[in-house]
């Protein structure tokens, strides 16, 4: 019998995943750990995780060493873990409110520096932990538990497009924005993060890759109606593709 | 070993760097800038890193992203810089992080002004951060021992796995004195304390071992519970092993003025004023605020004392409060303090004590 897909085998070895049915993080993680195995360097790697989701879920399940940087703060922790330990492979896991809300200052001066780090960037346009209050990634006019008439973009400001806010700055390296609704763009999600990562070992400076994710549970929606969510109203606001590349 | 005629700030980036400190990060605060600017300028020389955050709160996070990765690390701000970074303070002793963090303190609450204080004593010993924590605090009151206080508190961070804090002001950080600057550990060293620290317990490379997670609070395997109860098992240790005072002509003392950091040199003064004038006063002087030398009151001789004058420049008054605790109602205590950068005078601290003896 010929092996056509396994497990990666830094994941899930301690302990599951806490990811709810029909979250892509566990999906995101996954393609995080093929593309390190592929690139040999499990072992040199180091993942900074926010708190959140990103967080809390990752702790224990991706088998490599890992950090938990105080809400918002993991770029600023993770450029200084580069900075002095080059020889490592430092990557980020963020959720959006973690990099874009408490995080943002973090985040635009980390990608200002053009640091050497790696950055996965899962977007599901609202606080998954905590409940499903209103990120700066939620969609005008969706309903959240903080918003529950809808975000107002006049009250509640409009969406924050983290690609293309960062895109204004000279340093970044490589931007770019995919999903993981189905196998075609799970492949080129993989392409984005797998180009991060070799950017990084090529010395090429800051990547950061944007996964626009599901959160069926607070989304009230089914897994398979997340999907359609996120293709009929998150995809035209946050449009898939290379939004820079150098 | 060399003497040199250095200004605080200074002294203090440059203990730093040759106790091998191979990071720090910092946001520019008054009345502290000579420490980033000094360590700007000679830490590219040393191979190691420099980075100026774009807060303080970015700042003391870049601390712990160096320490998790054992790297010797410092970070240096003033008052509302240090409030700013309370949070990261308390996951760098929850994640039992290994770096120094100094006070240069101006004054507060708030903005304040930019004169020199000891504002922030119960910032300092009692509450860095949420969650009860504790770190060792130094309290130097030269910039001699402020030197002594850098490299100490880098062997302490590390034998203790805690950041250790050395609470400075304004004063100290501006004045310049003659110090006997220790040599620098060489290269070698510096590379094997990170060498050891990875071993031992840093993240990066993890060939032939398992992996390792590193959060300021409760992890995978340890409950908070248990985490708390490790770490008051550590502050315990600190109180029984790392009392630091001074006794200043205490022998004879009926009276005793106590004072701490910059304080005390205005305090030793005016001992010394009312010495020559017969007065027989002592001084207590803490060396490390915390843990707090409750053994140097409980050895005042009360058959004898009558009276005891704390004085410090924080009003409302804070040092004093330890000082009741620790003596306990066995003799009356006093409080002259000043604030928002009136410095302590000695005449007036001398007056004020002969008024207690009256």
């Amino acid at each position: 019998m010929k092996t056509v897909y396994k497990k990666p085998e830094c994941i899930g070895n301690k302990k599951p995943n806490s990811y709810c049915p029909g979250c892509m993080h566990s999906i995101v993680v996954r393609l995080v750990a093929e593309v390190l195995e592929e690139l040999n360097v499990v072992n040199s790697s180091v993942m900074f995780a926010g708190v959140g989701c990103d967080g809390n879920g990752a702790f224990g399940y991706l088998d490599i060493d890992t950090v938990i940087s105080p809400h918002g703060r993991a770029l600023a922790v993770a450029s200084a873990y580069k900075r002095c330990n080059p020889e490592n492979v430092v990557f980020t896991y963020q959720g959006d409110g973690d990099l874009i809300a408490i995080g943002c200052a973090e985040t635009m001066h980390a990608a200002n520096r053009g640091e050497n780090v790696t950055v996965i960037f899962v977007n599901n346009a609202q606080y998954g932990m905590t409940g499903g209050q209103m990120a700066p990634t939620t969609l005008a006019g969706m309903k959240t538990t903080t918003t529950p008439y809808g975000r107002d973009p006049k009250a509640d400001g409009a969406p924050m497009h983290v690609c293309e806010i960062l895109d204004t700055l000279d340093n970044p390296t490589f931007l770019a924005r995919g999903t993981c609704t189905d196998p075609k763009n799970i492949i080129q999600t993989k392409k984005y993060i797998k180009q991060a990562f070799q950017n990084q070992l090529e010395g090429k400076g800051f990547s950061l890759g944007e996964i626009v994710s599901a959160c069926p549970s607070n989304w009230g929606l089914s897994p398979l109606k997340s999907i359609d969510f996120i293709n009929e109203k998150m995809l035209p606001e946050y449009p898939l593709g290379i939004v820079r590349d150098r | 070993m060399e003497k040199v005629f250095m200004k605080g700030c200074e002294a203090v980036a440059e203990a730093a760097m040759r106790a091998g400190c191979r990071y720090y990060a910092g946001y520019p605060i008054t009345p502290q800038n000579q420490v980033p600017e000094y360590i700007s300028r000679k830490m590219p020389k040393l191979g190691g890193v420099f980075m100026q955050g774009e807060s303080e709160v970015a700042s003391i996070n870049m601390i712990y992203g160096a320490a998790v990765g054992g790297t010797r690390s410092m970070i240096t701000s003033s008052s509302c810089g240090l409030s700013l970074m309370s949070e990261t303070i308390g996951w760098l002793i929850s994640a039992e992080l290994p770096v120094v963090i100094a006070n240069f303190q101006r004054g507060g609450p708030g903005i304040g002004d930019i004169g020199p204080t000891q504002q922030d004593y119960f910032q300092a010993t009692k509450a860095h951060s949420n969650g009860g924590g504790r770190m060792l605090v130094m309290s130097p009151g030269s910039l001699q021992e402020a030197i002594d206080a850098v490299f100490e508190a880098f062997e302490k961070a590390n034998k203790y796995r805690t950041p250790v804090y050395i609470q400075l002001d304004g004063i100290s950080g501006g004045m310049m004195e003659s110090v006997m600057m220790p040599d620098a550990i060489s290269d070698e060293e510096v590379a094997a304390l990170k060498q050891k620290a990875k071993e031992e317990w840093a993240v990066g490379k993890m060939e032939g071992r398992e992996r390792r997670e590193i959060v300021g609070g409760a992890d995978s395997g340890l409950p908070l519970q248990t985490l708390n109860q490790k770490l008051e098992a550590k502050y315990l240790e600190m109180e029984k092993n790392e009392v630091k005072y001074e006794n200043y002509l205490m022998e004879d003392a009926e009276y005793v003025i106590t004072a701490y950091g910059i304080g005390s040199r205005f305090a030793r003064a005016a001992v010394n004023i009312l010495r020559e004038e017969g007065y027989k006063v002592g001084m207590i002087r803490p060396i490390n605020i915390y843990p707090f030398p409750f053994e140097a009151y409980d050895a005042i001789d009360y058959s004898k004392v009558k009276g005891i004058l704390s004085t410090e420049m924080s009003i409302p008054a804070q040092f004093i409060h330890d000082v009741q605790i620790a003596v306990k109602g066995r003799a009356p205590v006093y409080n002259y303090s000043t604030s928002g950068g009136v410095i302590l005078d000695a005449v007036e601290i001398a007056n004020h004590a002969r008024e207690m003896m009256k």
